[in-house]
């Protein structure tokens, strides 16, 4: 450039920006370069063409339509499954009045929680349990925006929506379980199965381990040797057990141990399995949050005057906690995954209702359908928990503080 | 601030309450096992203690002890382990009912024990759970494709009559080998379950023959990679052959082979150390076997009752002729269970046509199935 005299006119440099230009500098800047895109570019094709051909033109997907009650709430009765849908209504209407009150990463939560029930609407659809069902969860996915326009005009205090939020596990539970001789007649947790059996295990395990791996961490780093050598050992053993020889345990040589009379749920029992698994592994995560905090802060919080509880409490949980998110949150997405496993103690959640349908002589060879429509349902999930954690990550400001 | 600081007390509160509650588990069926204990609420017992049986149910004491009769009947509920994705067994039909030849069985014994078909709790048990289920109790019966062997029969429970006489077979893809004995299958490749019987019988079969074993861990697999060609034969139980075959392009050019090279009796198991239990489980099976062998079956079985003179009818019917004392089986069921049992699921010949026989993918031949009257080996002792 340098070399060039004044004055004179360069013309103007050609094909440096615009598609051409992206093309060659990135994808045939050399012949080994374009032989190379050639060679992939192909391959990608050649995939996305034998894969979408047998899609569209081969795969027999009536299996999944014809069985989607059982892939969505196992043998639920189906004249009570409205209460699944209820259930669905009342967290939509909690998540969209949140939305408005809170803000941030509540938001992109209702946000998943519409767009995950308009996905499963289109689904519905296209089943032969007709149009009354999709037409409830769209009613549902748009009951989270009238709630959202509430919960911003400022009407609902904080308070009573995060009371409401507690309570939603147990009154959860009771709809779903019911009680016998009221208009919500008891429905044994034999029964359940599917997606709702998955959702319910991951999100129970979710939330109870959550607490009492926090507890676990706590007791850990404890001066009184009885709470820190118990911890510590609870976290050792369970996080040396594969979790599916707790869920033996849980379903095998629990019961040897109760009087004969005794039966504990099994639904109950891998509830609990999972819980107390997913906790040592809680604990682990969130005791390196709790490292990560300077001791001066420690040391001037003590200095005044606050007791070891209040310092924990509001000094380094909350900053403990915030630094772990991204942590924990995989290991919840690993839990959600590894709810499969309860297939082995014979419960039918979503792996296990598949192969349930898979003997059905009208889906026998077909179970590519199955298994293909089964890791969608887990990628959506696994996708809106890791996108619901990064806003959370954001509206708390993990990174940038 | 005080918003994490609110959520953080509510955090601590939610964690003492689970820390509280830690052993009880966070269950809704925490509130279940009320169910066990009997007599709570009186219209538990379906069908209404009979007579006949156990004084538990009326004594109103529930001795831990209680024979499982009477715990069923308390319960009201049969839990029945089954196979669960086994076609033509068990399996879960597009309305989510547990539906096959074993399901039936289930539900024969409910209508015996408690007066209704419907009255079953299945279990989907795994082929490892199967021991440790019956020695726990945790299910009352076993119906699951399980061979009767002496192991098994000694350490699991016990075995009921045979319901079902299978045998293990090979399958020969046709366009591949040219073959109709095993022996002719020297040198080919055989596709086959690991871990299983089948594959050890496979062993003892070609101990002196050549051959390639391909190895699936899952059966799904195994019969996909046969079907592809990957294999000259695929072994397992003529039952799955079959029903397998059903599903495949071209059904025509796969092979059975006559030769047996395993005897498999399936049958249902009942937990060990229950005598009364384990004869009103066996006798489920006689009945449906003796109700076909005298031409009963559900269509008929209202007018049998009304009808016949036949005196080996009419016992097993419950029928008291005029001027005669009852007969007693000892069961502790009810007099009329066989009318209950066979008007709700039918006999051994309507469970099989209904989930295995002509009509269903399957299409078995009864085989070893029929009556030993046809040459089959159903015998039931009189019921007298």
């Amino acid at each position: 450039m340098s070399g060039q005299g004044m004055g004179e006119t360069l013309p103007p440099p050609r094909d440096v920006i615009g598609p051409a230009a992206w093309l060659r500098e990135n994808l045939f800047s050399g012949w080994v370069n374009s032989v190379v895109t050639l060679l992939t570019g192909a391959a990608i094709i050649w995939l996305i063409v034998t894969i979408g051909a047998w899609a569209v033109s081969e795969a027999r997907w009536t299996v999944v339509t014809n069985n989607l009650r059982l892939f969505l709430i196992g043998q639920y009765p189906a004249d009570q499954a409205w209460r699944i849908l209820l259930n669905l209504g009342l967290i939509s209407v909690l998540a969209g009045l949140s939305a408005g009150a809170w803000g941030g990463a509540t938001r992109a939560m209702a946000v998943t929680l519409s767009a995950l029930q308009l996905m499963l609407a289109a689904l519905v659809v296209a089943s032969p349990l007709g149009i009354i069902p999709a037409g409830v969860l769209v009613l549902n996915a748009a009951l989270v925006w009238v709630a959202f326009g509430f919960g911003l005009r400022g009407w609902i205090p904080r308070r009573p929506l995060l009371i409401a939020w507690v309570l939603s596990l147990p009154v959860s539970f009771l709809l779903i379980s019911g009680v016998a001789g009221t208009p919500f007649p008891s429905v044994s947790s034999n029964v359940w199965g599917g997606l709702l059996l998955t959702v319910l295990l991951a999100t129970v395990g979710i939330l109870l381990s959550f607490p009492f791996g926090v507890l676990l961490a706590l007791g850990r780093r404890s001066q009184l040797p009885v709470v820190s050598i118990m911890s510590t050992g609870y976290i050792e053993i369970i996080r040396g057990v594969p979790l599916v020889t707790i869920l033996f345990m849980a379903d095998i040589i629990l019961p040897l141990f109760l009087p004969g009379e005794w039966r504990l749920d099994r639904v109950a029992r891998a509830m609990g399995g999972i819980t107390l698994f997913s906790a040592a592994y809680v604990a682990e995560n969130v005791r390196g949050g709790l490292q990560a905090i300077p001791s001066g802060q420690i040391e001037a919080s003590q200095a005044l005057g606050l007791s070891g509880a209040q310092t924990n409490i509001h000094i380094v949980l909350p900053q403990a906690l915030r630094a772990v998110i991204p942590a924990n949150v995989g290991l919840f997405i690993s839990l959600l995954k590894d709810t499969t496993l309860v297939t082995i103690i014979g419960l039918l959640e979503l792996l296990g209702i598949s192969r349930a349908i898979l003997a059905q002589p009208d889906s026998f060879g077909a179970q590519m359908e199955v298994y293909v429509f089964i890791a969608a349902v887990f990628f959506i999930l696994c996708y809106a928990m890791s996108q619901a954690s990064y806003r959370l990550e954001r509206a708390l400001g993990v990174g940038t503080r | 601030m005080s918003r994490s600081r609110l959520s953080f007390i509510t955090l601590m509160v939610l964690a003492l309450v689970v820390t509280a509650c830690g052993d009880t588990a966070p269950s809704p069926g925490a509130s279940q096992p009320a169910v066990s204990q009997p007599d709570v609420d009186p219209t538990e017992s379906v069908g209404g203690a009979p007579s006949t049986a156990p004084s538990e149910s009326q004594a109103g004491e529930p001795a831990p002890s209680a024979g499982r009769l009477a715990q069923v009947q308390d319960r009201g509920q049969l839990i029945c382990g089954v196979n669960g994705s086994l076609p033509g067994f068990s399996f879960l039909d597009e309305d989510g009912q547990n539906t096959g030849f074993d399901a039936d069985f289930c539900r024969a014994l409910a209508a015996a024990v408690l007066g209704d078909p419907e009255a079953v709790e299945f279990r989907a048990i795994n082929a490892d759970q199967r021991g440790p289920a019956l020695q726990t109790g945790d299910i009352d019966v076993l119906i699951r494709n399980t061979t009767w062997t002496v192991s098994r029969d000694t350490a699991w429970g016990l075995f009921a009559p045979t319901t079902f006489y299978d045998g293990q077979a090979i399958m020969v893809n046709s366009t591949l080998v040219d073959a109709t004995t095993i022996d002719e299958l020297e040198g080919a490749a055989i596709c086959v379950q690991s871990g299983t019987t089948t594959e050890l019988n496979l062993a003892d079969r070609f101990a002196a023959l050549d051959y390639q074993p391909i190895v699936f861990p899952e059966i799904d697999p195994t019969y996909a990679a046969y079907e592809d060609g990957r294999c000259d034969a695929v072994t397992s139980d003529r039952s799955q052959l079959v029903a397998r075959r059903t599903a495949f392009a071209n059904p025509d050019e796969h092979v059975i082979l006559e030769e047996v090279m395993s005897k498999e009796p399936l049958g249902p198991v009942a937990p060990l150390g229950d005598d009364e239990w384990f004869n009103v489980v066996k006798w489920v099976v006689y009945a449906t076997i003796e109700a076909e062998e005298q031409g009963i079956d559900s269509t008929n079985v209202a007018d049998m009752v009304e009808t016949s003179e036949n005196p080996v009818v009419q016992r097993l019917l419950g029928v008291t002729p005029e001027g005669t004392d009852p007969f007693e089986s000892g069961l502790g069921l009810e007099p009329d269970w066989v009318v209950t049992m066979i008007g709700a699921v039918g006999n051994y010949a309507e469970i099989y046509d209904r989930n295995l026989g002509p009509g269903t993918p399957f299409d078995l031949e009864r085989g070893l199935n029929s009556l030993w009257t046809d040459d089959g080996l159903l015998y039931a002792p009189p019921y007298r």
